[in-house]
């Protein structure tokens, strides 16, 4: 009883940063169908948003709100130095592009910052634990459960419901037409690269909130992820996003908790390897998103 | 055998000519410094060539093949180091593979056959993807390979640095095997299965329906390229002699992906060019960094301006030629076009 309760706390906590993550790339990708390869920069920019704060005396909620800010203006920023300018080129151009930008950005905290791993400061509340049913989990991965359930309902919501959300949607099946029917091209765009970055900036501070410090690198993690989560449930559907979070996540504990400590290691390499299996089956994902016209 | 057409043969001359010109010039100025990147420089370019034979001819971007380098260097790493030297290099080493040692040249050859065969075995199946998810996947295999590099302590030495290979790499062993790529390179793009793939790149649907095979065609390409970059990572490994399965990942991938792209993705002539422009470039930029350091101009140490340039130099070369320099024609062939225009005229 105690290790199910365990495991699915581990899976839950983890499915949902997993699935905001996957939902950050997937947002851009299923409009543009370009993949954005800068997007753990935006995670990045977040953490060192923070890190530069520290003992700026502001609350740590505002602090939050102004990292979550910058990933939000990296994300646009991305749009308008890697996207907009190749965008009607070829899709190898824009994935070089956004590997490059993304390169400058790593390399500017490279440069500018250091490449050591730096604090970044954090409430009291992630550290600490409490005791259900005997098992004791932390504070944190209760955070991230109830952050990444909220976050999904309203982004479920806004999709369905608001003028945006429904231009988006309609956006992402068929761009053309959605711009013969008056939908504006360009701040369609500006808008999924802005909800990027702010998934980005949320799951950041939920990621460091587990590491406690930021590294140039530390893009990389979140960026595989949010890959190997949308090839599986769907390259081109929101949904298919959110549940290959989840079945990553399950995935990943599962073989946390079953392997023995010597192949632990190559825990990465069991997990990409099941993700050439699922493609082997079904080379679109999981779920099938709605079948799409040209890009623009 | 369309390989034999004028416009090959010009660019062929003109490319092997930049190479001779390569071995030639360090042994005029006599400098250690010049014959060390021109080596490099060599090197790169059976890399860079390698990965043009799979990427220019599909279309399809891959970052895997940095891992096929690493494969290519370790396999002949624990073939070659010497018997008395491997109980300190490798002291988990399986038992069977303990007392075999080849010479160099040879475990260069099996280093690119291991890279092959495993490009044979894995890519199989990532063949059928095209687009976003096909990059994404070879991404993937990128990560694969590194976890077991940096994990198989057996062969690699774990994440530590691996040392004691023979250096045989010379500059003209470096450069007559960028040679040996380079007109195979062209007679890959110039063969059925390379006009074929180039017709799928071109337009999948109508290639397809042509009756290309397209993943058997893509399969093909890679596991060709994933030999040439076993190859490039095993001489990489005799001439640097000491590495760490930190060699083999993103950054490497960037620079390799870099040196490509700028030059132009879908020619040959793009693949050489670029690597001779952007590794003289990065060389200059790299002494210009370590000027700075020892300098002390700057509070801390400079580091990652090279990459930040030559990721400037990318976007650059995007924004206004997206194909790269030599976008679609060799160089040969455009040299003629113009020559026989200019008759016309």
């Amino acid at each position: 009883m105690q290790t199910i309760i365990q495991f699915t706390v581990d899976v839950l906590s983890l499915g949902g940063a997993y699935a905001l993550m996957a939902l950050g790339l997937v947002i851009v990708y299923g409009i543009l169908k370009l993949v954005n390869f800068a997007y753990g920069e935006l995670i990045m920019v977040a953490g060192y948003g923070l890190f530069l704060m520290n003992g700026s005396g502001l609350p740590w909620i505002v602090m939050a709100i102004v990292a979550v800010l910058i990933a939000i203006a990296t994300g646009i920023a991305t749009e308008y130095v890697a996207f907009r300018p190749v965008r009607a080129k070829s899709v190898t151009a824009v994935l070089i592009t956004s590997f490059a930008f993304s390169t400058i950005l790593q390399n500017a905290a490279l440069l500018f910052i250091s490449p050591r791993p730096r604090n970044v400061p954090l409430p009291d509340l992630f550290s600490e634990t409490v005791e259900f049913a005997g098992v004791i989990i932390p504070v944190r991965n209760l955070i991230t459960i109830v952050a990444s359930i909220i976050l999904l309902v309203l982004f479920a919501l806004a999709m369905k419901k608001t003028v945006l959300g429904i231009a988006m949607r309609a956006a992402a099946t068929q761009f053309r037409m959605a711009r013969m029917l008056g939908i504006p091209a360009n701040l369609i765009i500006s808008s999924a690269f802005a909800i990027s970055g702010f998934f980005a900036g949320v799951v950041s501070l939920l990621w460091i909130g587990r590491i406690g410090s930021v590294t140039p690198g530390i893009g990389l993690e979140p960026l595989l992820v949010a890959f190997i989560a949308t090839v599986i449930g769907g390259m081109r559907s929101l949904q298919g996003a959110v549940l290959g979070g989840f079945l990553l996540a399950f995935v990943n504990t599962a073989l946390n908790y079953a392997l023995p400590q010597g192949l632990l290691q190559f825990r990465d390499a069991f997990t990409f390897s099941l993700v050439i299996l699922i493609l082997l089956w079904r080379p679109d994902g999981l779920i099938r998103g709605p079948a799409t016209g040209q890009r623009t | 055998m369309t390989l034999v057409k004028r416009g090959n043969l010009l660019t062929l001359v003109i490319l092997l000519g930049l190479l001779a010109i390569l071995v030639i010039l360090p042994g005029l100025f006599q400098a250690r410094v010049l014959e060390r990147i021109a080596i490099t420089l060599a090197i790169n370019l059976v890399l860079v060539v390698g990965l043009q034979t799979f990427m220019g001819n599909s279309g399809i971007l891959s970052f895997a093949h940095i891992g096929f380098m690493g494969i290519g260097a370790y396999v002949s790493a624990a073939l070659t180091i010497p018997v008395q030297m491997r109980g300190m290099a490798l002291p988990d080493l399986y038992e069977v593979v303990k007392a075999v040692q080849v010479s160099p040249y040879l475990g260069i050859l099996i280093g690119g056959l291991a890279a092959g065969l495993v490009a044979a075995v894995v890519a199989y199946p990532l063949m059928r993807l095209s687009d976003a998810p096909a990059v994404i996947t070879s991404f993937a295999l990128l990560v694969v390979l590194h976890t077991i590099m940096q994990h198989w302590s057996a062969v690699t030495n774990g994440p530590r640095t691996l040392f004691g290979l023979p250096n045989v790499t010379s500059l003209p062993l470096a450069a007559g095997v960028a040679a040996l790529v380079i007109v195979a390179a062209l007679a890959f793009k110039e063969s059925r299965v390379g006009l074929l793939l180039r017709a799928s790149r071109d337009d999948e649907r109508a290639a397809g329906a042509l009756g290309a095979n397209i993943p058997l065609l893509r399969w093909r390409a890679f596991i060709v390229s994933a030999l040439i970059a076993g190859i490039g990572g095993a001489l990489w490994g005799h001439f640097i002699t000491s590495f760490s399965p930190k060699a083999f990942y993103l950054k490497e991938t960037f620079v390799i992906l870099g040196m490509l792209v700028i030059g132009g993705t879908n020619t040959v002539t793009g693949a050489v060019i670029g690597t001779f422009a952007v590794t003289i470039a990065f060389e200059g930029l790299r002494a210009l960094e370590t000027i700075l350091n020892a300098s002390k101009i700057f509070a801390g140490q400079v580091v990652g301006l090279t990459e930040i340039m030559l990721a400037v130099a990318m976007i650059g070369v995007m924004y206004f030629k997206p194909g790269g320099l030599f976008a679609s024609t060799e160089i040969g062939s455009l040299i003629l076009r113009r020559f026989n225009k200019r008759a016309d005229s």
